[in-house]
């Protein structure tokens, strides 16, 4: 019953494989970074749909971003990233301006340095304050005092800043062709739709909490209060009645897009290339390869940078791409201890 | 300019997305970098409150360099029209005009009429138009560009490059602002500074062209054409005065002599709508109860009126989808007027700031509104939402669109409709049988609205504001078709032909699919559901397209008519020769190349020879509070901004006046995407609160470095009204400008948050002062001078302490910042420097 590339590599057809005889084309989003303007009407159709309650009420200080990652209570994360280097050919102004040093340093360095000391190390961002230190000792800026008129030529924006962009990118669950949190579940809450997307049911999910150290996107997670596990569900109910998820129908820029697997990424790669033609050379597909460590994503994108600048793993491994090999070893361990065992006995006859 | 569109019209600005993905550029001049500029081609940085002179130096540009679409602007502009020999302008004078006078600081606008009907068309008389702008704008350049604005040259050349590059036969260039332009104390003449760019570059009444003003809620431009101002009735009719004695007397004020255009068919408007208000209570013998209408005698805008509130002169107030102890400038005295009143009646989804000052403003802390003292009584009614009720909301582009009832209201939750009809109808039930003259207007109103059940028909409503024949009870088909014999009505003239042939044209909702881009058939656009305004002027003077490329209305000589893919803004069988017989007047009197059919003379008005109070060309004045001096003119500030000279009112002193460096900065805020204005509809929301949680206040790497501010740590801004602390965001999106011989750095903050909701916080337009602009009565909220301290504000009382000495030291009185004149120089000019910190 498994073939080849059941647990790893291209798989042409994620819903026949597990089980679907008969079943509508694979669908997924295809979220175009390059577009989107950040207003975070994705999060709040994505909760108002499925009911996602509320993550907690606190300025992180990550640019606009206050929602900090995925988690069980925000199936949708818009990611703001300030960036010192230029997009494409866009023009920030600051050229000429009396800039002095970029900013971004001491925010990175404010932030990260409260991710250190909380307690779950950024799993909680979002959802509770981070300890910020008021007076950070080494980021200290000097107090120069009243004068605010500098005289010209003060700062001569030499070592001024000069490059600027800021990123925008909407992240979910990816919706794996090799989906390590519906492998790895015991009760069979995670499934396989019929639309190739993978789908929690909460009335059967039993809490273990497998799925979540199964994700190679840190995407599943449990809610706390009942510990069950939640995700996107690529509004499972939605697809069902004809309609697109919540979030791309929110979506003002078609930043997100929703539709099939197929469709999507052809429009991706012309996209891509349509950019590169514009100037912006950065921009790059992730997650539409079937030949990456989950054998692509249903949700994928087009982002303007590395992927973990957007917080994106470089690399995702399906835990369970291992699993015949390990099987394999786990065996031919076994046949060794087995040779041995029986060796020590043949031995004893002596 | 003045809009950060993605943030505050997301919705709005993916067909910005969708032009860009066309390769249009697209350039966001904006002080700060948004979530707008982003997304754009190029940001150009600017000193809040300097928009004019940016764009003055476009025109400018522009005028040196001859780039003005010459067939467009002789034939369409009144460019080559002569002005009043008795001219004098801001050129001449110092940044006054001619006809200011010191006293009353306003201005007689005599000596900026046309000269007769004279015009020069080749452009060369000293004084036409063109060579008067010329005049006015040559020393724009982009040398004072940028020692203004702080915008280095090469960025301001990259503008007008692409400005004028992209307008002409083959190419238009939209605008589009927002209340970053509105809100300033010369608001009117930023719009109109835009406008004559857009009309020396051919980009008015053309597809693609035209000026974008974003409004700042749904159906904000509803409620200007039906409006909720002082100044007006519905359909841009003024407010009578005193000095309207008579029906007629108001109506020729309104119509002027002999002039062009439709205004001239006033009479059919006004009659119309008081045949609407009062039905057959108004007659020709009556004057159709013209004496009915409030008379206003000066300014009776909102802030006046919570000065009076303040001064005990007002006992009740209204509040309808309206926070104003968050949301208006000066919130604290918004506050004190309101803790001052007999009544105060708030219609609300939730139990907003305005509904609660009386026990949780920031003034209970200092003692200054004391709960158990405090005598305002408050009435909460719960407000139906947007989809618990039916009718129209009016966009941006003039278009109504129908919006179906979704769900029953709960509880008492009730629309506006309901409450106002029953409230007229219980009003007019215990007037009934008065013989008290001054309760005719109340009990002869035509309250006659059908009703489903006790709601009424907002269907019928909407049929009454298109207007009845009322010889055959018939629907009227548009304005044209309203007489002033008194047997049309018409609630607003311009929104006639809403309910054409008895249909209600705003619910028609034919996809964009089935039909051409113009999307004629969806909703309805006031005027007769023209979709580009003016668009005569997309064809050339003989009536053809600029180019194929722009086509939008053309003459048709075959059949006599304009056509197109446009419904024609021009009446629709007038050839473009068309010559007016001698003594023609209103719509008759139109040329066939006069495309501005609502100006008194058919043209694009490059200079306003009359209609705004604060100059016939819009000039550079530094903001009412500003660190520098204004380097054109020793005009200051808009001469003819209304001040209002109180204890309560403090202004931060500006150049020439000394001191100003007390408080250092530009201040200047603007909206969240993830807020509504002042929070009503966000605070009290979880999926809302949770995205911003919190107030705070961005900086430059560079200011937080000379403040000491930390990113996340606490600080608090400060003006001569109030401390306001906030979180601190460091962020590379501020930048410090190079302003004259300084380095002007500028704070923003967003300003959402009050004391009430589930994310709370100080309310940032208490920071502000109240100046208006003279013609709109608009505050300036979008520029002020702060200071920025780190850590938090003192709390209680001593609050006010701290809040006294900074005004000790910066020597503020009543009445530092009053005197609007400054074009002779002051001793403190001649003497010490304006930089100069007593403390």
């Amino acid at each position: 019953m498994i073939g080849d590339h059941s647990l790893s590599g291209p798989l042409d057809d994620v819903a026949a494989n597990a089980g679907h005889l008969d079943h509508p084309p694979r669908v997924g989003f295809f979220t175009d970074t390059s577009v989107c303007i950040g207003c975070k009407a994705c999060e709040v159709a994505c909760k108002e749909w499925n009911l996602v309650p509320e993550d907690g009420l606190n300025l992180l200080g990550m640019s606009f971003d206050n929602t900090g990652m995925l988690g069980a209570n925000s199936w949708r994360h818009v990611a703001f990233i300030e960036q010192q280097r230029p997009l494409g050919n866009q023009d920030t102004g600051l050229a000429g301006l009396p800039t002095g040093q970029s900013g971004t340093g001491q925010t990175t360095e404010v932030v990260s340095s409260a991710l250190r000391r909380a307690e779950r190390g950024g799993g909680e961002l979002g959802t509770s304050p981070l300890p910020v230190d008021p007076q950070p000792v080494d980021s200290q800026p000097q107090n120069l005092g009243m004068p605010s008129f500098e005289p010209p030529g003060a700062a001569t924006g030499a070592e001024g800043r000069t490059d600027f962009r800021w990123l925008m990118a909407s992240d979910v669950c990816k919706h794996c062709t090799h989906a390590g949190c519906l492998d790895v579940c015991p009760t069979g809450a995670l499934f396989r739709t019929e639309f190739g997307t993978v789908v929690v049911q909460q009335d059967i999910c039993n809490g273990c909490g497998y799925c979540v150290s199964g994700c190679p996107y840190g995407v599943i997670d449990r809610r706390p209060h009942d510990g069950r596990a939640q995700k996107c569900t690529l509004c499972y109910d939605r697809l069902g009645d004809g309609l697109e998820p919540a979030c791309a129908k929110a979506c003002p820029t078609d930043s997100i897009q929703f539709g099939p697997l197929d469709e999507l990424r052809a429009r991706a790669a012309q996209r891509v290339e349509q950019l590169h033609e514009r100037g912006v050379t950065e921009a790059r597909l992730y997650g539409h390869d079937p030949n990456d460590g989950v054998g692509g994503t249903g949700a994928f994108f087009l982002l303007l940078d590395e992927p973990e600048v957007y917080g994106l793993p470089p690399d995702p491994v399906v835990p369970t791409r291992d699993l015949p090999t390990m099987w394999k070893y786990a065996g031919i361990a076994a046949s060794a201890f087995l040779a041995a065992a029986v060796a020590v006995f043949v031995g004893s006859t002596r | 300019m003045g809009s950060n569109m993605a943030e505050a019209h997301p919705v709005g600005f993916q067909w910005v997305m969708e032009a860009k993905a066309k390769d249009a550029p697209v350039i966001h001049i904006d002080p700060r970098f948004t979530r707008t500029s982003a997304l754009s081609d190029l940001h150009v940085p600017l000193r809040a409150g300097t928009d004019i002179a940016l764009l003055g130096g476009v025109i400018n540009y522009i005028l040196s360099n001859e780039l003005d679409f010459r067939e467009y602007v002789l034939a369409y502009t009144n460019a080559t029209f002569l002005i009043s020999e008795g001219y004098q302008d801001a050129e001449d004078l110092d940044g006054l005009f001619s006809g200011y006078d010191q006293a009353t600081t306003e201005y007689d606008p005599e000596t900026w009429h046309y000269e007769g009907v004279s015009a020069d068309p080749t452009l060369q008389h000293p004084r036409c138009v063109y060579q008067i702008l010329k005049r006015h704008f040559a020393r724009y350049s982009p040398e004072v560009v940028e020692a203004i604005c702080g915008i280095p040259k090469e960025q301001f050349l990259r503008v007008c490059t692409a400005w004028t590059s992209n307008s002409g036969r083959d190419r238009t260039a939209a605008l589009v602002y927002s209340v970053g332009w509105t809100q300033h104390s010369v608001g009117a003449q930023y719009i109109r500074a835009g406008s004559i760019i857009q009309l020396l570059l051919g980009n008015i009444g053309r597809p693609g062209g035209g000026i974008f003003a974003l409004r700042g809620h749904a159906s904000i431009q509803g409620s200007t054409d039906i409006p909720t101002l002082f100044n007006l009735l519905p359909g841009y009719l003024p407010m009578p005065t005193p000095a309207h004695s008579s029906l007629a007397a108001y109506i020729e004020s309104i119509r002027g002599d002999k002039q062009k255009g439709f205004w001239r068919n006033a009479d059919t408007y006004v009659v119309s709508l008081l045949k609407e208000y009062w039905g057959e209570s108004a007659t020709q013998d009556n004057d159709f109860c013209f004496d009915y209408l409030p008379r206003i005698n000066g300014d009776h805008g909102t802030y006046r009126t919570v000065m009076d509130m303040v001064d005990g002169k007002v006992f009740g107030y209204f509040l309808l989808g309206q926070n104003p102890a968050v949301g208006s400038a000066h919130g604290r005295l918004q506050r004190l007027g309101m803790a001052n009143l007999d009544w105060l009646v708030v219609r609300d989804l939730a139990m907003i700031d305005s509904a609660t000052f009386w026990k949780n403003a920031p003034e209970i802390e200092t003692g200054e509104i004391v709960p158990e003292q405090c005598r305002t009584e408050v009435f909460f009614f719960p407000a139906a939402s947007h989809v618990e009720k039916e009718g129209t909301f009016t966009q941006t582009q003039r278009m109504l669109q129908w919006r179906e009832k979704a769900v029953e209201p709960t509880g008492d939750q009730r629309s506006e409709l309901w409450f106002f009809y029953h409230f007229g109808r219980r009003i007019r039930q215990r007037l009934a049988g008065s013989t008290d003259e001054r309760d005719r207007p109340l009990l002869d109103l035509a309250w006659d609205y059908a009703t489903h059940g006790d709601e009424p028909s907002a269907e019928d409503v909407l049929r009454h504001i298109n207007g009845h024949d009322l010889t055959t009870g018939r629907v009227v088909n548009g304005y044209l078709d309203l007489r002033a014999d008194g047997t049309t009505s018409c609630g607003c003239w311009i929104y006639s032909g809403v309910y054409a042939d008895g249909v209600n044209q705003a619910a028609r909702r034919k996809s964009r699919f089935d039909q051409d881009l113009y999307a004629l058939e969806w909703g309805w656009a006031w005027p007769l559901n023209r979709r580009v305004l003016y668009n005569r002027a997309s064809a050339d003077p003989d009536g053809k397209p600029w180019s194929n490329r722009k086509a939008l209305v053309w003459w048709d000589a075959q059949r006599r008519e304009w056509t197109g893919h446009d419904v024609p803004d021009f009446p629709k069988d007038k050839p473009p020769s068309y010559v007016p017989p001698q003594g023609a007047v209103g719509p008759d009197a139109l040329h066939g190349d006069d495309p501005f059919i609502m100006q008194s003379d058919g043209k694009g008005w490059l200079f306003a020879p009359t209609g705004l109070a604060d100059g016939p060309v819009p000039t550079h004045y530094e903001p009412h509070e500003s660190p520098v001096r204004n380097l054109l003119y020793g005009q200051q500030g808009n001469p003819t901004r209304k001040i209002y000279e109180r204890p309560d009112n403090p202004y931060n002193p500006s150049p020439p006046e000394l001191h100003g460096a007390v408080f250092p900065f530009v201040f200047t805020t603007a909206r969240l995407t993830e807020h509504h204005t002042a929070g009503g509809m966000s605070r009290t929301l979880p999926y809302l609160s949770e995205l911003q949680p919190e107030l705070f206040v961005e900086v430059s790497p560079e200011l937080a470095a000379q403040r000491g501010l930390n990113h996340l740590g606490w600080a608090h801004v400060i003006t001569s009204r109030a401390a306001v602390e906030a979180k601190v965001v460091v962020t590379d999106r501020l930048a410090p400008l190079r302003v004259q011989d300084r380095i002007v750095h500028q704070i923003w903050m967003p300003y959402h948050w009050g004391p009430v909701g589930l994310v709370r916080g100080d309310v940032v337009n208490d920071l502000f002062g109240v100046v208006v602009d003279p013609n709109v009565f608009i505050q300036e909220s979008k520029v002020a001078t702060c200071d920025i301290q780190p850590g938090r504000r003192p709390r209680g009382p001593q609050l006010l302490s701290y809040l006294a000495d900074y005004r000790r030291r910066a020597e503020i009185t009543a009445t530092t910042g009053t005197q609007l004149a400054t074009t002779e120089p002051t001793a403190a000019e001649s003497g010490r420097s304006t930089t100069e910190d007593p403390a």
